[in-house]
């Protein structure tokens, strides 16, 4: 029966990780371009220049291409949750059920509104009001991804709410710290501002190829300066609240970070790896290297972790078996918490089933006590805390890598725009085109850091992948996973192919 | 039809007719919703708790006998 669980829980993992990886192929682009697209109308407006029109109109055919295929490919995700994550949805469905559909609702009638307007509207509304139609297109659609960041946000650090343990659901105590708490701020900062940086991209390299081909030159260059600019701009803006967001998981998600560092030992001056081979078969506790090859930055870590360079970071190993020279509780003594808690729980149901009122207050009073750690005593092993070391570690320096090369890019494209020869530089204008596939690499890195560098949970400390999916027949799962991957596969084909016709025609379509 | 609800019509009807690209991005639009709705959350996607239980207190029930039995190695 465990086996099942767990295969079934796998494959539920996969379907998630499928369809969430495509999701975010379509979104990103789709938030960051219509900004874009909102700065060349701008300047068409501003200026009266026709060809600022024209260019206008060529990016935003590409931004509707890119948003009719991307549409409802997240509503999967929903379907999901009542199927494979029955438990989990329960639990949260006070907190996230409302603002969640209530977003849906304004997001669509705002698009349904403004965007008719942005696409049909040329010739029939005034410049300054299409104008508008575009920004509210720009910021609706980066606003429908404010709740379900603000849930993700709060699965990996959970505040303002309660454990109603009568109803078995969290239930919000406090909209604002739900809202605002620094997590969510910075999910959403993090990765809005990924998705302006990955548009950018996506712009200059796409003129990029046109330059290469000497075609459309003039629109090209005009749109790589516009599209640097604001990338550079975002490229900063991302790195600065990466870091934010590396200091809050230092501190809500400190396993995580241990992992994205490959640090097993904790260590004052802890040093963050700038490139590393990590070693594979190395376990919690055991006396192998943590890297068959790495080249160290002394200290770096400490001062990302803690804002001191001389602190203490604490290791997988430390917040596996406990360290407590450092104040640094283990998963194997919060699994003694958490099964106090879990079997408080259980003498509550009962004693409420039987009505001993007076027993059913003495099991919720030690429920109350050791509830923080309620998640761990699912775990059947305090490794089982840990999550896969390797994928994590690679996919944030993926990401810190091609984050630190992006900026360049750009700025190398704003200088030699500058200096009116932007058209001779070959080999940029072929990294600026192989960026766009870059920048991909970069976002879907930054969600795997995310994702399976908070596993096993599915609300951090608290409720286990495990315990928050549905006992139901892991064909089932399977089917729908070959589905998903064969829609999703098609869409992106068509996607792509759309899209190329779309290039090859340029901005006389 | 009032002026105002037929200038509306006649704006989305115009529009609509005008589209190029978006006749096939409609086509794709069309066919991935039907797939979504009328194939997949049909056929694959029940919500198991409102399937299987008939009140909110079964399904809290169902909850907590899934948090408070369940084995360790979960």
């Amino acid at each position: 029966m465990g086996d099942q669980i767990l295969t079934t829980v796998d494959w539920a993992r996969a379907q998630f990780a499928l369809t969430a990886m495509y999701h975010w192929i379509f979104v990103p682009l789709t938030l960051g371009l219509s900004f874009l697209i909102a700065f060349f109308e701008s300047i068409y407006v501003k200026t009266g220049n026709v060809e600022w029109k024209k260019l206008t109109k060529f990016w935003m055919t590409l931004f509707g291409v890119n948003f009719a295929i991307g549409i409802a490919t997240g509503i999967i995700l929903e379907f999901q949750f009542g199927t494979n994550w029955s438990n989990y949805s329960w639990m949260v469905g006070d907190i996230f059920g409302a603002p969640l559909a209530i977003e849906g609702i304004f997001a669509f009638f705002l698009e349904a509104t403004f965007f008719a307007v942005m696409f049909f509207g040329w010739h029939r509304v005034s410049k300054g009001f299409h104008l508008f139609s575009t920004w509210m297109v720009a910021v609706g659609s980066n606003l429908s991804a404010v709740w379900i960041l603000v849930a993700n946000g709060w699965m990996q650090s959970p505040a303002g709410m309660s454990f109603n343990p009568d109803k078995a659901r969290f239930e919000m105590q406090n909209f604002w710290d739900v809202a605002l708490s620094p997590v969510a701020i910075h999910k959403f900062t993090h990765t809005t501002s990924s998705a302006f940086l990955l548009a950018s991209l996506f712009v200059v390299g796409v003129s990029a190829l046109f330059l290469l081909q000497a075609r459309h030159q003039k629109m090209a260059k005009r749109s790589m300066v516009v599209a640097a600019v604001f990338g550079f701009v975002a490229s900063i803006f991302c790195a600065f609240t990466g870091d934010e967001a590396a200091f809050n998981v230092a501190h809500r998600q400190p396993m995580k970070l241990a992992a994205m560092e490959g640090l097993y030992v904790g260590q004052e001056k802890a040093p963050l790896i700038a490139v590393g081979a990590i070693n594979a078969g190395k376990r919690p506790g055991d006396d192998q290297p943590a890297f068959h090859q790495a080249v160290k930055i002394p200290g770096l870590l400490s001062l990302l972790a803690n804002r001191d360079p001389n602190s203490f970071v604490p290791g997988i190993d430390d917040l596996v078996f406990g360290n407590a020279g450092q104040n640094v509780v283990g998963a194997e003594q919060r699994m003694i918490t958490g099964r106090t808690a879990i079997s408080a729980l259980a003498s509550y149901k009962e004693a409420k089933g039987r009505g001993d009122v007076a027993a059913a207050t003495s099991a919720l009073a030690i429920f109350d006590q050791n509830k923080g750690d309620l998640g761990y005593g699912y775990l059947s092993s305090a490794v089982q805390a840990v999550p896969p070391v390797a994928i994590t570690f690679y996919s944030f320096h993926i990401m810190v890598v091609l984050g630190t090369l992006f900026p360049l890019i750009f700025l190398l494209v704003i200088y030699f725009a500058f200096r009116g020869t932007l058209e001779s530089q070959r080999w940029l204008n072929l990294a600026c085109f192989a960026s766009i596939f870059l920048g991909y690499v970069a976002q879907q890195a930054g969600w795997v850091v995310a994702e399976v560098g908070r596993q096993p949970w599915a609300i951090q400390g608290l409720l286990p992948v495990g315990v928050a999916s549905t006992n139901i027949a892991v064909s089932n799962v399977q089917t729908t996973f070959y589905i998903f991957l064969t829609l999703f596969t098609a869409l992106l084909v068509a996607e792509i192919r759309i899209m190329v016709k779309q290039i090859k025609t340029g901005p006389e379509a | 039809m009032t002026s105002a609800a037929r200038q509306l019509y006649l704006f989305y009807r115009e529009g609509f007719r005008s589209m190029v690209i978006g006749r096939t991005l409609w086509k794709i639009i069309i066919i991935k919703l039907f797939i979504l709705f009328a194939v997949l959350k049909f056929f694959f996607f029940p919500n198991y708790l409102k399937e299987n239980f008939s009140t909110d207190r079964d399904r809290a029930g169902h909850v907590l006998e899934n948090l408070t039995v369940s084995p360790p190695s979960r």
